[in-house]
């Protein structure tokens, strides 16, 4: 018995040491950070190693604050957020550089027996503040509405209370962090609103119209629907060469083109208008 | 002459042996030991931060109600009250440890005492795919079965307390049963034989002699039980509705320790007040299990059967 | 009263509780192999996963789900044995052993993500292991420990003080007698253990997120060189276990197939953890009439 955990103790010992080794000659590419970015840079990832193959690639997820705080520690050579890093606490935005890969347009959902289509900005504000709390309040039927929360700090919670709720405190509710759950959770509970990226909206619940405008990328490229973010993916002062190369991959015309809108996001070189942190609208600045 | 002396005075390979093993167990023992305490470690230097640099008051913390440590309040620090948290963590921990003790018990005085033979070779699979069954899976069913049951039935959304309840009592059922099954089959044989010899039947024999030797068994399993269902967050986090309110029933929505911390550890910064008060509720579930374990240990005592 | 018929009604509680739950049992197992199966195919079984296009199977996380079982089992179990043996044989029964034995409880009831946690804080970061199966397997193991080693301890004690008593008669030290009489003879228990921790490591997400990561480069199953980074038996490499998965695509997946492919994935977790439990008893079994010399 004593043998045999030596011997083990000495090939693991041994095994790391090489690994480690072999694992220090090809360049590596940490990715940490927002999981609803992670599907896409997963993707772009591979697409890029083909090409590449001296570049390995690792992409992870963790959340929006892991990869922020992960990148501003330099233990990952690029830090995925949903959020501007300087609305996050606790980082040091200027020793990072932002670069916007993409767009997220966020709708409204609600339970599929809900009978409201079509909801005013004001409306929607006052359900997530608790001061409607009933269907027939909005023209609908005489059902209790249920308010499904997103997780503090989240960057789709950030973006929403932003843009819908002017920095109003919104009602003590349940809250869920994955877009997945919120979607089975709604389909699940009658008089369930929560809301949700644009590609979680499925046939099991019902994206809302906010003052007649339908969420589509259109509408979000025009600002005509105005609940969306950015994607951003932070590295710590300038990349160096292959990681460059990545990003610039990533937000080539033909990557966007195909694997953006694939997932459901918008391409940034489709936006008609940009937005600042602030949330100012500016619509002739091209380029982000 | 010296010779002969040293050779047989000298420790034998077989005393060297034991020494070298009873080092090498140390060693192991040893490694748990540094392990907790570097847990314990970083668990408490970041947890405790919330009350020293962020001066957040320990009262405040395990008596309000307000959970928002990413804005600051009216009084100028940011509200971090975790007592609804504790409270639901602490009802489905013991609710479910309530519930699942009964059978549990029954599992194994099946699997030990009433069928042996039979009760083995079928129970035994039973509590092991229930371990096996990832927590996921756990929370979907019980999203999609007992959450619409609990709605139809009492009303309300169906997520809470009850819903998490009953997650919990088949994920810690296998735990107790199993660890249960051990401490009966620790009991001496001679125990049983001794009691049926008196013309005791099957249940006053267990229930007067085996139950009771083995209660200490029965309440370590019990911690153990409670210990995964204060752990367990991924399933809890889906049925028990995840609203940090202080739950007034138990259908109405709640949240755990675990919960909270699981939903908003990937989205705060390391260092920053919203990330250590999440460790300061990763302490608390250390300290309250530590309680919890103190305690029943004490109860141990008291009611051990003396060998 | 009639202890006869107290001894009935007793009996018949005990055989309608355990109905009740073998009933639970059935209906959740029933329930996810009957959503589930109907996914699971040739193809499902081994071909990669798809991020967002339907059509993705479950291969690489398989594969990563057996190696990570194997290679946590493997720093684990001597640790949790070593330990097991020390606090039956060696310990002295002082506060010092009672601190560890409480500390040891309290272990088990850390939530997984603050495992997962310390083993990114300390592994992934500090000592610049990556995300990487070996990180993974040393958060789960941490995550094992207590659970393996209150097992093993339970087991060894289990075996009647005759047995111990022989060995130390015939002139055995009492590592001899413990590796030699006791150990062999606690086997099934141990046995059981290994095979209830195992369920855990199978079905455990939380820890694996920030350690063994959840993407999976995809694996070339004909590079069998441990250092290749698309070598399957690279330890170095991030690997998604099948839990983790079907965490994963339950909260974030958007393929048109995300829920049936994570039926499909609980489906095959569950019958993998059968044909792990059967096979591992089988095993436990020849190797215990080997050492005991029973029939």
């Amino acid at each position: 018995m004593r043998k045999i955990s030596w011997i083990l103790g000495v090939l693991i010992v041994g095994l790391i040491g090489l690994s480690g080794c072999g694992r220090r000659q090809s360049q590596t590419i940490t990715v940490v950070g927002s999981t609803a970015l992670q599907p896409l840079v997963e993707r772009a990832a591979s697409n890029f190693q083909v090409k590449n193959s001296a570049v390995n690639i690792t992409v992870q997820g963790g959340g929006s604050g892991t990869g922020l705080s992960q990148v501003q520690a330099g233990a990952v050579t690029i830090g995925n957020s949903d959020v501007y890093a300087e609305d996050q606490d606790g980082i040091k935005a200027s020793s990072l550089i932002d670069h916007k890969v993409a767009v997220v347009g966020i709708t409204p959902i609600t339970n599929k027996e809900v009978t409201v289509r079509n909801l005013s900005k004001r409306q929607l504000a006052q359900i997530f503040t608790g001061k409607l709390t009933n269907w027939r309040q909005v023209g609908g039927k005489n059902q209790k509405i249920t308010v499904i929360n997103r997780a503090q700090g989240s960057g789709i919670r950030n973006t929403f209370e932003k843009i819908v709720l002017n920095g109003r405190q919104p009602v003590q509710a349940q809250e869920q962090d994955s877009n997945g759950t919120v979607q089975k959770i709604v389909s699940a509970t009658p008089g369930a609103i929560s809301y949700t990226s644009f590609s979680y909206v499925n046939d099991q619940v019902r994206a809302v119209k906010l003052d007649n405008v339908s969420p589509t990328a259109n509408h979000v490229e025009t600002n005509a629907w105005p609940i969306w973010s950015y994607e951003h993916m932070y590295t710590k002062g300038k990349p160096n060469a292959q990681t460059q190369a990545f990003l610039n991959y990533i937000r080539s015309k033909k990557m966007q083109k195909e694997l953006i809108t694939d997932l459901g996001y918008i391409s940034i070189h489709d936006m008609q208008v940009t937005r600042n942190r602030k949330g100012q609208i500016l619509t002739d600045e091209k380029g982000v | 002459m010296d010779e002969i002396k040293r050779q047989l005075t000298k420790a034998s390979k077989a005393t060297r042996q034991d020494r070298y093993g009873k080092w090498i167990a140390f060693i192991c023992t040893f490694l748990i030991g540094l392990l907790v305490v570097s847990i314990f470690y970083l668990v408490a230097s970041k947890g405790l931060a919330t009350f020293f640099r962020g001066h957040i008051s320990l009262w405040d913390f395990l008596t309000h109600q307000d959970w928002n440590p990413g804005q600051v309040s009216k009084n100028g620090v940011p509200s971090v009250g975790a007592l609804p948290m504790i409270v639901g963590s602490f009802s489905v921990t013991v609710l479910s440890a309530i519930l699942a003790t009964p059978f549990a018990i029954s599992m194994a005085l099946f699997m030990t005492e009433i069928a042996p033979k039979r009760g083995q070779r079928f129970l035994q699979p039973v509590i092991e795919l229930l371990v096996g069954i990832p927590s996921v899976v756990y929370g979907f069913v019980g999203l999609t079965i007992i959450v619409p049951v609990i709605r139809a039935i009492f009303g309300g959304t169906g997520f809470g307390i009850l819903a998490g309840t009953l997650v919990l009592f088949v994920m810690v059922l296998p735990t107790i049963t199993s660890m249960y099954v051990d401490s009966l089959r620790a009991v001496p044989r001679f125990y049983r034989e001794a009691a049926l010899a008196l013309g005791a039947t099957r249940w006053q024999s267990i229930y007067k002699v085996v139950l009771r030797a083995s209660i200490p068994g029965l309440l370590t399993a019990i911690i153990f039980g409670m210990a995964r269902a204060f752990g367990e967050a991924l399933a809890v986090q889906m049925v028990i509705g995840n609203a940090s309110l202080l739950p007034h029933n138990l259908i109405s929505p709640a949240s755990t320790l675990t919960s909270v911390l699981t939903t908003g550890i990937g989205n705060t910064v390391m260092g920053t007040l919203p990330n250590n008060a999440l460790w300061s509720l990763a302490l608390i579930l250390l300290l309250m299990s530590l309680g919890f374990n103190l305690l029943v240990r004490l109860i141990g005592r008291q009611g051990r059967f003396t060998k | 009263m009639n202890a006869k018929i107290i001894d009935k009604i007793a009996t018949a509680i005990i055989s309608l509780l355990v109905g009740v739950v073998v009933l639970i049992l059935v209906a959740l197992i029933g329930y996810i192999l009957f959503t589930g199966l109907p996914h699971v195919s040739w193809h499902f079984l081994t071909s990669p996963s798809q991020a967002f296009l339907s059509g993705g199977g479950i291969g690489d996380q398989l594969f990563n789900s057996f190696y990570l079982l194997i290679l946590t089992l493997l720093i684990s179990f001597p640790i949790a044995l070593g330990a097991g043996i020390y606090l039956f044989e060696y310990a002295p029964k002082n506060w010092v052993t009672n601190t560890i034995r409480v500390a040891i409880e309290v272990l088990s009831s850390l939530p997984s993500v603050v495992v997962g946690l310390f083993g990114f804080l300390l592994f992934v970061v500090e000592f610049q292991l990556g995300f990487s199966i070996l990180s993974g397997a040393i958060a789960l193991t941490f995550f094992n420990l207590p659970l393996l080693t209150r097992s093993i301890e339970t087991s060894l004690s289990s075996v009647p003080k005759l047995q111990r008593e022989a060995g130390l008669a015939l002139g055995f030290s009492r590592w001899q007698t413990v590796l030699g009489v006791i150990f062999p003879e606690a086997l099934p228990g141990i046995l059981t253990a290994i095979i209830l921790s195992a369920g855990r490591i199978f079905g455990e997400a939380a820890a694996l997120i920030y350690t063994a990561g959840q993407s999976a480069p995809v694996l070339n199953f004909a590079n069998w060189n441990p250092f290749s980074p698309t070598s399957p038996l690279n330890f170095m490499r991030p690997a998604e276990t099948l839990a983790v998965h079907i965490w994963k695509i339950n909260s974030e997946g958007i393929m048109p197939d995300a829920s049936a492919v994570s039926a499909g994935a609980s489906a095959v977790l569950i019958l993998a953890v059968l044909i792990f439990n059967v096979s591992a008893r089988w095993l436990g079994n020849r190797i215990y009439r080997k050492v005991t010399a029973s029939k």
